[in-house]
């Protein structure tokens, strides 16, 4: 019965595959060239990249958005560990972190080369995202990557708190972002987002600047904290 | 035959890959990955449809950037609950998915 219905299962994804196939070598070109009205408008927005055009400015509410979803998704994790288990739990403080093995210390030595590197690296492609590619969110998942080899690396103990600094923290960015949003809307003739001309750019910078800042933290959340949970998994409850 | 159709037609064959996985893997982690193959595909539609006609489209592009940080967070989330659910149940499977309901009558 399983068998049957598995094979079941194969023989509809091939059936929907042929289809999505059939339908992409048959498309039409598209009549919208989305492409040329970014790049008809792109003086205006304040930056000369028009991915980060896109998503700061023409479409800045999708992002607003997204950090939205990034900060419940934070909230939603958080929640599913405060009940039950110690982690999280006030007062707990986690085991000190193990002599480590010896095949750590290439890896011990390579993190502390490489994060230094890593947070330059993440500051340059913030500056980089006004003209090339780059911007806030590659910068914030190279500083989150660089937390998350700290941690393999057995250099930052997983956190097993979210303290009010890190809260703080991790809301400023989307504060910022709601902010300037509700500037904008509030401003006579304004709209959503619509930034007033000549400070495009500048505003752009600082919301950026506060997104890398929040989403890195955040992103670097995502590891820690279930790594955490991970580390005293071993201690079951009586 | 351009090279952004054959990135289309990759995507469309891995959000399929995807879906199979996530129907026919019982284990929570598997069916997460699943999810992740799934999210990669469409992510490959949106930007080789996107670049069809030569020129590469910046709104296409931006949106999946904001889909991949999306489908990190919701893949964080994810595996909290599956690590709830191991620690609620000892099981990385859900419910009533597999042999037999062992999600039916758990202390009967």
């Amino acid at each position: 019965m399983k068998g049957v219905l598995d094979l079941l299962v194969i023989v509809l994804c091939l059936v929907l595959g042929a289809a999505l196939w059939w339908a992409m070598l048959d498309l039409p070109s598209s009549r919208i060239h989305l492409a040329e009205q970014v790049a008809a408008k792109l003086d205006a927005s304040g930056v000369t990249h028009p991915v980060t055009a896109v998503l700061l400015n023409f479409r800045g509410y999708d992002t607003l958005i997204e950090v939205m979803v990034l900060f419940v998704a934070l909230i939603g994790m958080l929640t599913q560990a405060e009940k039950g288990s110690q982690w999280l739990s006030a007062g707990y403080r986690p085991p000190p972190l193990p002599a480590p093995p010896f095949h750590l210390e290439v890896l011990q030595w390579l993190a502390r080369v490489l994060v230094p590197l890593m947070i330059l690296t993440a500051g340059y492609l913030l500056w980089a995202g006004a003209h090339r590619a780059g911007g806030a969110f590659q910068a914030a998942a190279l500083l989150a990557g660089a937390g998350v080899l700290l941690n393999l690396a057995g250099l930052l103990p997983a956190w097993t708190t979210f303290r009010a600094g890190m809260r703080a923290g991790s809301i400023t960015g989307l504060l910022f972002f709601v902010l300037a949003a509700a500037a904008t809307a509030a401003a006579p003739h304004g709209h959503l987002l619509q930034y007033p001309a000549g400070w495009a750019g500048m505003l752009i910078l600082l919301i950026e600047t506060g997104l890398t800042l929040s989403l890195g933290l955040i992103l670097a959340g995502f590891f820690l904290l279930l790594s955490a949970e991970a580390s005293d998994g071993s201690d079951t409850e009586e | 035959m351009t090279s952004a159709l054959i990135y289309a037609l990759t995507g469309a064959a891995l959000f399929l890959i995807g879906v199979a996985g996530l129907i026919l893997q019982p284990h929570l982690l598997r069916k997460i990955i699943g999810f992740n193959i799934m999210a990669s595909g469409i992510f490959l539609v949106l930007v080789g449809l996107g670049q069809r006609e030569g020129s590469v489209d910046p709104v296409s592009q931006a949106m999946v950037l904001t889909g991949i940080v999306v489908s990190v967070a919701a893949t964080a989330l994810a595996l909290a609950l599956a690590r709830r659910l191991l620690d609620l149940t000892g099981k990385m499977r859900l419910p009533g998915s597999g042999e037999g309901m062992p999600g039916k009558k758990p202390d009967a």
